[in-house]
């Protein structure tokens, strides 16, 4: 199991959790993981055709998954997984 | 066993490496070594050798381990005519430095060689009083104090980020604090936007902003945009300041600028808050990545509410504003590691900082190479804009 965190604009879609352990070998799993027990998120994280949303990032310890292996970069059971989207605010 | 002054020259002169004033420009320009003036502040005052450090033979033993750091790099002294340099270069000698030269003649053949010299940038009484506590510092002293005064940054927007961020720079001598800004003082937003008074409130807050910024420090001129950042007038906006600080509140705005700004070569200080939350980053073009390059697509309006529909803690701002005040003064200065290519996340409710590794987009319509080559060629790759709100592919800036 890997921590998955959550920036507060998406914690109302994991019941106001600041992280979540999720299942899976690689970040598309530990997506889907997510997305099975919280499926508001899927709007959220993916487009319809099912590709990660260009506006949320992914980091697998601090990295961008795009310039890891996308989806399938491996996670591992200690691996902290970042979900990060814009911010307007200023 | 007393000792007449030419005979502890004489002794100086056997004991110390010599070199002439070519031999230590032509050192100097090929760059690795250090060059210490160390005549009195009011000969320095009068011209010195180009890119030489000042350290008066009065403070040596004191201030040369934070002038030259490693004792086993090179260092030429200089003095006015060649022999204080002498003695200074055996009170190094003395505390262990190993690569000691003096350089022969001093500062007046140096001149008499026609050799490039310069001037030091001078500030007034006031100003050595002023900023006293940065001319202190050896980071910036009083070449990076004029520096800071003959700089330009430009706010986009006086509001929780641009606040707090212009008042450090106003009180650090920014020379010239550019603001964008179209909105009036709203009562709402004094819980953070510190620049404002309650006074004021219905007053044009570049205005507003004005007058904080020049009863703080009158050696700042403030230049007030009352518009409204757009992609018709963000080139005329930019044009001139060294650096930008982005403390908008819309993508839109986000991304016009980040685009015009790659293109102009100016770096942006980018932030951005929600509630107890920020993120913080420094984009310096082709350097770096850009703010397309973070987030290629902007997130729809219900994933990203600003300040006025979410709320903010009135610190958040106030933090990362300052932290953006930090970025610009050492992208100004050229000191210190920038945050670029780096993200920092605040956390408020945790007081937790977190840093996340960003890199150059290699397709990135905006700052990749090819993106680059393709202006240059007069073709631009074609990017996504915004059209009455919408975020649409395919627009050609």
């Amino acid at each position: 199991m890997s921590t998955v965190k959550f920036p507060a604009v998406l914690r109302a879609n994991v019941g106001g959790a600041r992280d979540v352990e999720a299942a899976g070998s690689t970040i598309g799993e530990v997506l889907d993981t997510l997305v099975v027990t919280y499926p508001s998120l899927r709007d959220q994280l993916f487009t319809e055709d099912g590709e990660l949303n260009r506006f949320v990032n992914v980091y697998l310890n601090g990295q961008d998954v795009r310039y890891l292996d996308g989806r399938g970069t491996v996670v591992a059971a200690a691996d902290e997984v970042r979900l990060l989207p814009a911010m307007a605010g200023g | 066993m007393p000792k007449t002054y030419n005979e502890l020259l004489r002794e100086a002169r056997s004991e110390v490496r010599e070199i002439s004033p070519a031999e230590t420009d032509a050192l100097r320009q090929r760059g690795g070594v250090t060059v210490i003036d160390v005549r009195e502040a009011s000969e320095w005052d009068q011209g010195h050798v180009p890119g030489a450090t000042h350290v008066s033979k009065s403070y040596l033993e004191s201030q040369i381990e934070a002038a030259v750091p490693d004792r086993a790099a090179p260092v030429i002294l200089y003095c006015a005519a060649g022999m204080r340099s002498l003695f200074a270069a055996q009170t190094l000698a003395q505390m262990g430095f190993t690569d000691v030269a003096s350089m022969t003649g001093g500062f007046q053949a140096w001149k008499a060689g026609g050799l490039d010299w310069t001037t030091p940038p001078k500030l007034t009484d006031q100003q050595k009083l002023r900023y006293s506590r940065h001319l202190l510092i050896p980071e910036i002293g009083t070449a990076g104090q004029a520096r800071l005064l003959g700089s330009k940054v430009l706010l986009i927007g006086a509001g929780g980020l641009g606040s707090p961020a212009a008042l450090y720079l106003a009180a650090a001598g920014v020379g010239t604090i550019g603001i964008v800004d179209f909105d009036v003082v709203d009562l709402s937003n004094l819980q953070r936007q510190v620049i404002h008074t309650n006074d004021r409130i219905g007053e044009k807050k570049v205005d507003s902003a004005r007058r904080t910024l020049t009863a703080l420090n009158p050696d700042v001129t403030v230049v007030a945009h009352e518009e409204m950042l757009v992609a018709d007038n963000v080139d005329r906006l930019i044009a001139g300041y060294d650096v930008i600080l982005d403390g908008t509140d819309t993508f839109e705005t986000r991304y016009i600028l980040n685009d015009a700004a790659v293109i102009a070569g100016i770096p942006v200080v980018h932030a951005s808050v929600f509630r107890f939350e920020g993120q913080l980053t420094t984009f310096i073009p082709y350097v770096g990545p850009c703010y397309r390059c973070l987030y290629p697509t902007p997130p729809p309006p219900e994933l990203a509410p600003g300040c006025s529909v979410a709320g903010v803690l009135g610190v958040v701002p106030g933090i990362m504003g300052l932290l953006q005040a930090n970025e610009v003064l050492k992208v100004l200065l050229g000191i210190g590691e920038t945050l670029a290519g780096r993200l920092l996340l605040f956390d408020a409710l945790e007081t937790e900082f977190t840093e996340l590794k960003l890199r150059r987009d290699p397709k990135c319509p905006v700052c990749s190479d090819a993106a680059r080559a393709a202006r240059e060629a007069g073709t631009p790759l074609p990017v996504s804009t915004f059209s009455e709100g919408v975020f649409m592919l395919g627009g050609s800036r």
